[in-house]
């Protein structure tokens, strides 16, 4: 037998404006917006005259859920945020840890996150790129692109145990140092990398369906994009040169040398350009860690937050107790409150933490891209057809695990 | 170059508030909720801070204004953030939205209002969004129980 549901969400409106508007709901689950979003539009014909945005369809209360696990049991769940570029979620949570607790990472450690911090850039951006390229039916695109991201997933694989969800980072470090031969291969993945990347410009640049599709669609102004709290590609998209690996240099950025490439009119081509831009940037910044890399230690020696080394465990009672402390009651993290954010690859990802000292968070708040590009998207829709829902959504690049938390 | 603006904004609001600190390299502005539109349009307008970051809340169920409503902004200028706190009573837990300076705090607000029943004097629109219609509670007050559910559909037996 059939029952009604009760609707989970309200459309802000279900009258038409005049005659000839009619009201379609597209979403949560569309074959063409890859990510879990409801979109309810009014049409005039193949035209969106408005829009309401729905997210929450992936809500599984992590930060209900971080309020009752230590500090260190939380990095398997800020893996899922973001699960395109899970280390820069790692990287950016132990960040703000470790800001809270005074501690200071190792060299080698600041500078093997910087290089895993770009090299995830590098992935997010072939996925969101080659995602959007399929869905305008560029199928060769897609594959070229998606290959090079499967050698970076192989790749961390061997480093981390992983292909997505990675919980490699450690507050105070990282989960193990890079296998042999791990920068040799690196080193291939580049070169394979700027062989396909030419191709993808040699297909894409210049190719009429594609300028077609996406020059001049989903248009915004950089005082438009601020107003709505874009930032990443898609505010540094319209000209802006907004990022914060320059602007308030973290980890090893300070020492790199990088441009920030910006758009122009801040449309979907712009956003493709900016990325794929932004993938070489990251190439030549790994390149240069890759010398930079200096050899020591990964983790630091602080008994608050490093557990002490196995052999250690079994014969003396002070580092059994030293482990057991860190895993049953969490690093102990003074009171305090602290706000630290990463240039994730889709803009500013923070994290706030309230602490009331102890082993566990207070309050923990993510702030995440996604969420707040939800709140924006209207106007990256609003005015143009239908049918270009499906670039300007590519282009924005929405991450569900990230936006609905 | 960040010491400077935050010296110019802590002397400047100072008559409107109270306590200002540094904390991590944020500036800190803490004030009663009647000063926040005021404080945010002159940070906005004067001091230049352009993008509104994060809306959310802290629960303090023992303490007296019970909840703390944080915000933080940056400046795309000055390249700085700083956090404004406000404390609100749990029998009345509203402050001003500022839907009408920063677009971006639409969905913010309304997920502030989903998790810890903050109501945002002014926001048209402040209907569910991480969560559905009909949902009662807020889940991030500590006074809900993480285990409790509200299932939509009926569990199968």
């Amino acid at each position: 037998m059939l029952t009604t549901l009760p609707n989970p969400v309200r459309p802000a409106f279900e009258q038409t404006e005049h005659d000839g508007e009619v009201i379609v709901n597209i979403g949560p689950s569309h074959p063409a917006t890859h990510g879990t979003i409801q979109v309810i539009a009014a049409l005039d014909g193949e035209k969106i005259n408005r829009v309401d945005v729905h997210c929450g369809y992936l809500h599984r209360g992590f930060e209900k859920e971080c309020e009752s696990h230590t500090w260190h049991n939380l990095i398997p769940y800020v893996d899922r945020l973001n699960y395109c570029s899970g280390l820069i979620n790692n990287f950016a949570y132990c960040d703000a840890v470790e800001a809270l607790m005074g501690v200071e990472i190792t060299p080698r450690c600041r500078y093997l996150r910087t290089l895993l911090s770009e090299y995830s850039r590098l992935a997010d951006h072939l996925t969101c790129i080659a995602a959007s390229l399929m869905e305008l039916g560029a199928m060769t695109a897609f594959l070229y692109l998606v290959m090079i991201r499967d050698y970076v997933y192989e790749h961390l694989a061997a480093l981390t145990g992983a292909r997505v969800t990675y919980t490699y980072g450690r507050i105070g470090g990282l989960a193990r140092d890079l296998p042999d031969g791990w920068l040799k291969r690196l080193d291939e993945i580049l070169t394979e990398y700027e062989k396909f990347i030419g191709r993808i410009h040699g297909l894409m640049d210049r190719n009429r369906i594609f300028i077609d599709r996406t020059r001049n669609i989903g248009v915004i102004s950089s005082a438009d994009a601020v107003n709505w709290g874009f930032t990443g590609p898609i505010l540094r998209s319209t000209g802006l040169p907004c990022d914060l690996r320059k602007d308030a240099p973290y980890l090893a950025y300070a020492e790199l040398d990088f441009d920030v490439p910006v758009g122009i009119n801040g449309d979907n081509y712009d956003r493709y350009y900016v990325r794929m831009r932004e993938m070489d940037e990251s190439v030549y910044m790994i390149r240069q860690l890759i010398e930079m890399l200096p050899d020591g230690p990964i983790n630091v020696d602080d008994r608050r937050c490093t557990l002490p080394e196995k052999h250690l465990v079994y014969t003396e009672i002070e580092s059994l107790i030293n482990h057991f402390k860190l895993i049953m009651e969490g690093p102990a993290a003074p009171a305090g409150e602290v706000y630290a954010a990463h240039e994730a690859p889709n803009g500013e990802l923070g994290f706030y933490l309230v602490s009331t000292s102890g082993g566990t968070p207070y309050k923990l708040h993510v702030r995440s891209p996604s969420f707040v590009h939800m709140g924006g998207l209207h106007r990256l829709l609003e005015g143009y057809q239908l049918a270009d829902m499906i670039p300007t959504f590519g282009s924005v690049n929405m991450i569900g695990g990230e936006c609905d938390r | 170059m960040s010491a400077q603006v935050f010296d110019v904004v802590q002397q400047q609001l100072a008559p409107v508030t109270g306590e200002c600190s540094l904390s991590h390299g944020t500036l800190v502005i803490a004030f009663p909720p009647p000063a926040l539109l005021d404080i945010v349009r002159r940070l906005k307008n004067e001091f230049k801070f352009d993008l509104l970051l994060d809306v959310t809340a802290v629960d303090w169920p023992e303490q007296a204004p019970r909840f703390e409503v944080v915000y933080h902004f940056y400046s795309t200028t000055h390249r700085v953030r700083v956090r404004l706190k406000t404390r609100v009573l749990a029998t009345d837990p509203t402050v001003d939205s500022l839907v009408p300076l920063f677009g971006s705090a639409n969905f913010m607000e309304r997920e502030c209002h989903d998790m810890y029943g903050i109501d945002f004097r002014g926001n048209p629109d402040l209907r569910p969004i991480l969560l559905y219609e009909g949902f009662v509670g807020h889940p991030l007050r500590k006074d809900y129980p993480k285990q409790q559910e509200q299932p939509l559909v009926p569990f199968r037996t």
